[in-house]
């Protein structure tokens, strides 16, 4: 039994190996990060990371879903700017109208994404165009809500959410506002990571485990047999560019928050796009479908992130940074390809 | 409108044929619809003077050779994401370079690119999407690096500006230059074995490869020409706007995606005519300038943008359903 | 003609179904019984795969009525059928080949815990499942795309009985299968059967239905022809209900078996775990068969002469020059030319998409060239005389090859190579899926060409054609050439004794160890 055991977690590390790669070239380079800067290991720099990584992680988790499907979706950044520019108008208040502006947020960033999926199920337009063209809808409606850089977010709000746990916990006035020993320990843990934890945890673990989120890894493993097997493909397919668009939207909120504004910024709605596909592709996940996941994209940002960060701390010319990017990302692809080298049928090649 | 188009004309063409006449339709009912939008407006019907609209073929010039390669690499089920900073090295190169050499050199950088690009793709089979992305940035760390991050100061040369912008009898010179890049294209995909093996390969590459077609060499030539008609686009953009600068590409890689689908070229490969691509370019190009000549807002053009797109794509049917 | 009794668990009556203007099946009676294998005979385009279909609930038909246990029903989608207990094994067309064997069986209907997927319990389930059927071997959490081809033939068969069938449809499920599971198939047949299942077999192996079926129902044209029980016609009177009409012979007569000199030469070949130390000689004018078991290097021995598999040891000669055969295109140019007719026309053979003449022309575009343009006149001759030569029925060249139905589609693809005119022809089982007429067309034509001078390799996995084609026979066992059979040696006895390496074969008449 034991033997079985052990020989199913080698085989499970096998087949999650972009995966495990990912993790450990991020763990090592985070390491480094630290161990150079000044202030390395401490709380301010973990928020200070936190914060720039949050919502491109919800982007490359985004992304992630419709590539399982053996699709990509082109108008996620165009979603988070939407719903960032959504939500300039309707956090500004305080109390109960918050939480409905977050709601109706959350709400808009949904809809965009069903509206997505509606395109390609029953238009039956490739998702890669589809998004394309519902991308530049998206960003129309954001400069309609912005069409200049603007709008204010409520105050507490953008302390408690950009800070550590303790600020958190004082801005809301929980755990003697955050002052209660047992909470002392975790008091330093940035609030964005925490909450980036919980959005994976309550969303896509159980999705990853519901029938639905197997169909959406079926239909991109082979959408014949998926149907043949009498999996709901249209449901399927919705509840992906669904929950991608509900990704971006909590990107979009979280953006909102961190920058106290909206800004309809076409440029950059298309680089944070790009970014993560890049970031899906390097966490592991196949551009063909079926394989992969969204926890594997985080640390496929994760990467990208670090990489900038120790441009910083290592002092190199910021100008070479986008060079640079781009040899990693060609170099994580490039590696990930060599296993081509061993193919000895070359009909393989063709799947 | 279009249920009526369809019912009349369209019956009798075929399936690759369907989408182009109904995107020269719809060039028509914009051409129209902005011409009544003068008349009520201005009093004048500018649209469908000469000057008019070869201007409009003169800037359409430069997104018409970024599409054309596009459509060569999309049609072997690919695509090219490094168009942005392959056309803005291009004219970087050019006007860096200067002189005699500026063209060759630009066009020199886009084979480089492109044989990266096709070798990544064709040994490594590494998705197009994610390679030409990552072949993008690193061009443009390039170009930041080598430029220090300023616009750079030079400027075109003679050369660049008579073939972008000067005119011989009226017509502008970059027209001439389209004219030339889609005949060879034409010629290229219908009548030599280059063009078959094509859409052999964006069909089935397996059974293209069975029957002894080169298909790594067929990939690497179409990314090797995709990115060389965008270094040559932008050698063209340069000399049209007398500089080279960053970020000059950007505008160009989605609308050229776009123009070869409203073409009706199979966004998976293997199905598309040139002449399509040719009619989405103009498409694109007469939207932008009458959505422009009414003032609308940037807003309003990104939703009119997508939803004709889209709109487009609904009316063409396409896509089969898994079990077919 | 149709036999009704009050055991009939499904019905149908007045069944017909048109797709465009083809009427792929016309007002068609058909019932089954509880515990009885019905066999469904019929050539390609009979109408048996539509039948499938729509009593699977994949399509629906344009008219008629079905009942099951009595009760009026009408599928809408394959789960609608597999509710009803209706469930069908296809060719390994309802797996997804990147999730785990576990998940493929319990895809549709997984044991959920607090609503989400419980994956213990489903790993159990498979377990159970795959040991029914004698498949331990496969671990659970293994990826289907890591699976060989049979294994995955039985994880299809898993799946199918997880779902508690009433009706189990196996449409040529045991084609990829080794001789062993086959046997395992046949016993959980048997058991289903005394449990009551009913259970339709399609296949075009004679001697499975021989061995399984109760009943057969034979189909032509979309029509229902004839249902008889067992042993009521003989294999000659069901080929001719098949084809409607009285067949002279099935196989060309082949010419007085002599030695040739040999114009492909394989000297000890080998590849990976696959092929060892393979030889073996086909002369000009001569075809020569590849047998054995499914899976035991034929392909391989195929494809490593075309050029697709690479590192590979041993020397292939042509006219006694030795040849550096690394790509098909090299393959295509050896010596007076090698082709190849792979395995799967649909993604090896053919751009299904593309027109019929696009794709007869493109493995011999530079001999249709002039320079480096394409020459129409040379296109159109060419096409014309390959439609001509083989009888390839269409309506214009300029249609979709996937218009074509599968033996037509299989003569593209035989067109195709022809074209190029060469001197070595491989065949990866051509006939495969075929219907009759068109297989005897096959024959006849790879006769034809080798009486032209050909050297014709030829792998199948019916033993019948091997026997009636072939001049010389080769039987691979584990990747080794175990024995060659040549001229009356050539018959179904020697070959499955070969096929099975079964000791003391090698000394029967004709048969000796290859060199």
């Amino acid at each position: 039994m034991s033997a079985t055991k052990h020989s199913d977690l080698g085989l499970r590390i096998r087949q999650n190996m972009g995966f495990s790669i990912a993790v450990l070239l991020f763990v090592i380079v985070y390491f480094l990060y630290h161990l150079a800067h000044p202030k390395g290991f401490s709380s301010q720099v973990l928020v200070q990371n936190s914060n720039e990584v949050f919502s491109l992680a919800m982007l490359a988790m985004a992304q992630t879903v419709p590539v399982l499907l053996g699709g990509l979706d082109l108008s996620v950044g165009a979603v988070m700017t939407l719903v960032d520019c959504l939500a300039s108008h309707l956090l500004e208040g305080t109390g109960a109208s918050v939480g409905f502006g977050i709601i109706a947020c959350l709400f808009a960033g949904a809809l965009a994404g069903f509206v997505n999926g509606c395109v390609v199920v029953f238009g039956r337009i490739q998702p890669i165009i589809a998004t394309l063209a519902t991308g530049a809808v998206y960003m129309g409606l954001a400069l309609f809500l912005r069409p200049i850089p603007g709008g204010k977010i409520n105050e507490d709000i953008n302390w408690a959410m950009t800070n550590a746990l303790g600020d958190f916990a004082e801005t809301v006035g929980i755990f003697d506002d955050g002052k209660a020993a047992w909470f002392q320990p975790v008091a330093g843990v940035p609030t964005a990571l925490v909450l980036l934890i919980i959005v994976a945890l309550v969303t896509w673990v159980p999705f990853r485990r519901s029938v639905t989120g197997r169909t959406v890894y079926a239909i991109g493993s082979a959408e014949g047999a998926a149907f043949m097997s009498g999996l709901n493909i249209a449901g399927g397919k919705l509840a992906a560019f669904t929950l991608a668009g509900l990704f971006a939207g909590i990107g979009g909120i979280f953006m909102a928050i961190q920058t106290s504004s909206g800004n309809a910024d076409i440029p950059m709605a298309g680089a944070y796009t790009l970014s993560s596909i890049a970031s899906v592709v390097i966490g592991g996940t196949s551009l063909l479908g079926g394989t992969g996941g969204a926890i594997g994209s985080i640390f496929g940002t994760l990467i990208l992130k670090v990489i900038s960060f120790n441009f910083r701390v290592f002092d190199i010319a910021p100008l070479l940074q986008p060079l640079f990017e781009g040899l990693v990302l060609l170099a994580a692809v490039s590696l990930g390809a060599l296993s081509i080298l061993r193919v000895k049928n070359q009909l393989e090649l063709f799947r | 409108m279009i249920d009526m188009i369809k019912k009349f004309s369209l019956s009798r063409l075929s399936r690759d044929d369907k989408p182009i006449a109904i995107a020269a339709t719809f060039i028509l009912v914009i051409l129209i619809a902005g011409t009544i939008y003068t008349l009520d407006r201005f009093g004048t019907a500018p649209l469908f003077s000469p000057t008019y609209l070869i201007q409009q073929l003169q800037i359409g010039s430069f997104l018409g050779i970024v599409a054309a390669g596009m459509m060569l690499v999309i049609l072997i089920s690919q695509i090219d994401l490094s168009v942005p900073w392959t056309l803005a090295a291009g004219a970087m190169t050019a006007t860096a370079v200067g002189g005699e050499w500026a063209l060759p050199a630009a066009l020199v950088v886009g084979l480089l690119v492109g044989t990266v690009n096709g070798l990544g793709v064709a040994y490594l089979r590494i998705p197009s999407m994610i390679f030409t992305l990552g072949v993008n940035a690193v061009m443009r760390g390039l170009m930041v690096a080598q430029t220090g991050g300023f616009a750079p100061q030079t400027k075109a040369t003679e050369l660049m500006r008579y073939i972008a912008a000067e005119r011989t009898l009226g017509i502008p010179h970059a027209i001439f230059v389209w004219l030339a890049v889609s005949i060879l294209l034409v010629i290229m995909l219908r009548r030599t074995s280059f063009g078959r093996s094509i859409y052999a390969i964006g069909n089935k590459e397996a059974a293209a490869y069975l029957s002894g077609v080169p298909t790594k060499r067929v990939t690497i030539i179409a990314f090797i020409l995709c990115s060389v008609l965008a270094s040559l686009a932008g050698v063209l953009l340069a000399g049209y706007s007398t500089k080279a600068y960053q970020g000059m590409g950007d505008a160009y890689v989605l609308p050229a995606i776009a123009a070869v689908v409203i073409g009706g070229t199979n966004i998976l490969g293997g199905r598309g005519r040139y002449l399509g691509t040719v009619v989405g370019v103009i498409l694109i190009v007469l939207l932008n300038s009458v959505l422009s000549i009414m003032e609308m807002p940037e807003a309003g053009r990104q939703i009119i943008y997508g939803l004709v797109i889209i709109s487009m794509l609904l009316v063409y049917g396409r896509g089969e359903k898994a079990t077919s | 003609m149709t036999i009704r009794d009050a055991n009939d668990l499904l019905v149908l009556k007045g069944i017909s179904k048109r797709y465009g203007g083809v009427k792929a099946l016309q007002d068609v009676d058909f019932s089954c019984g509880r515990g009885r294998v019905h066999a469904v005979l019929g050539e390609n385009g009979a109408g048996k795969s539509t039948l499938i279909k729509i009593i699977s609930g994949v399509v629906q038909p344009d008219e008629g009525s079905m009942t099951l246990d009595g009760a009026a029903v009408s599928f809408r989608s394959p789960a609608a059928a597999n509710d009803a207990g209706i469930v069908c094994i296809f060719q390994e067309l309802s797996l997804m080949p990147d999730l785990t064997v576990a998940d493929n069986i319990s895809i549709s209907s997984p044991p959920r815990k607090f609503g989400l997927i419980d994956a213990k319990a489903q790993r159990h389930r498979a377990e159970e499942l795959l040991a029914t059927i004698g498949c331990e071997d496969v671990n659970p959490l293994m990826r289907i795309r890591d699976l060989p081809l049979s294994r995955r033939q039985m994880v299809e068969i898993a799946k199918a009985l997880g779902k508690k069938p009433k009706i189990l449809i196996l449409d040529e499920a045991t084609s990829a299968l080794t001789s062993s599971d086959v046997e395992k198939v046949y016993a959980m047949l048997a058991r289903l059967k005394a449990e009551g299942v009913a259970i339709l077999y399609i296949s075009h192996r004679m001697h499975e239905i021989e061995a399984l079926a109760d009943d057969a129902s034979v189909f032509r044209n979309g029509r229902h022809i004839e249902t008889f029980k067992k042993g009521a016609r003989s294999n000659d009177e069901i080929v001719q209900l098949m084809i409607g009409r009285e067949i002279s012979a099935h196989f060309p007569p082949k010419p007085a078996y002599e030695i040739r000199k040999p114009l492909l030469e394989i000297r000890n070949l080998s590849w990976e775990n696959r092929l060892h130390d393979v030889s073996l000689s086909v002369g000009r004018g001569e075809i020569v068969g590849l047998g054995g078991l499914d899976g035991q290097g034929q392909k391989e021995l195929l494809l490593s002469m075309f050029g697709v598999l690479k590192r590979v040891s041993g020397d292939v000669l042509i006219d006694g020059v030795a040849q550096k055969l690394n790509s098909p295109i090299a393959a295509k140019s050896a010596g007076g030319g090698i082709a190849l007719v792979p395995e799967d026309r649909k993604t090896e053979g053919l751009m299904l998409p593309m027109s019929i003449a696009e794709n007869l022309v493109i493995a011999s575009l530079d001999e249709l060239s002039s320079g480096i343009f394409v020459d129409e006149t040379k296109v159109s001759n060419a096409v014309a005389d390959a439609i001509q030569r083989l009888k390839i029925k269409i309506g214009s060249p300029d249609d979709a090859v996937s218009t074509l139905s599968g033996g037509n589609q299989q003569k593209v693809v035989i067109a195709k190579w022809l074209m190029t005119r060469p001197d070595v022809i491989l065949l990866n089982d051509p006939t495969r899926g075929i219907d009759v007429g068109t297989k005897q067309e096959i024959y006849r034509l790879l006769r034809e060409l080798a009486d032209e001078g050909a050297a014709i390799l030829f792998y199948s996995t019916d033993y019948d054609e091997l026997i009636g084609s072939c001049d010389r026979v080769a039987i691979l066992y584990d990747g080794r050439i175990i024995s060659e059979l040549q001229g009356d040696a050539i018959n179904e006895k020697n070959i499955v004794a070969a096929s099975l390496n079964i000791a003391g074969q090698k000394s029967e008449g004709g048969a000796h160890v290859g060199h």
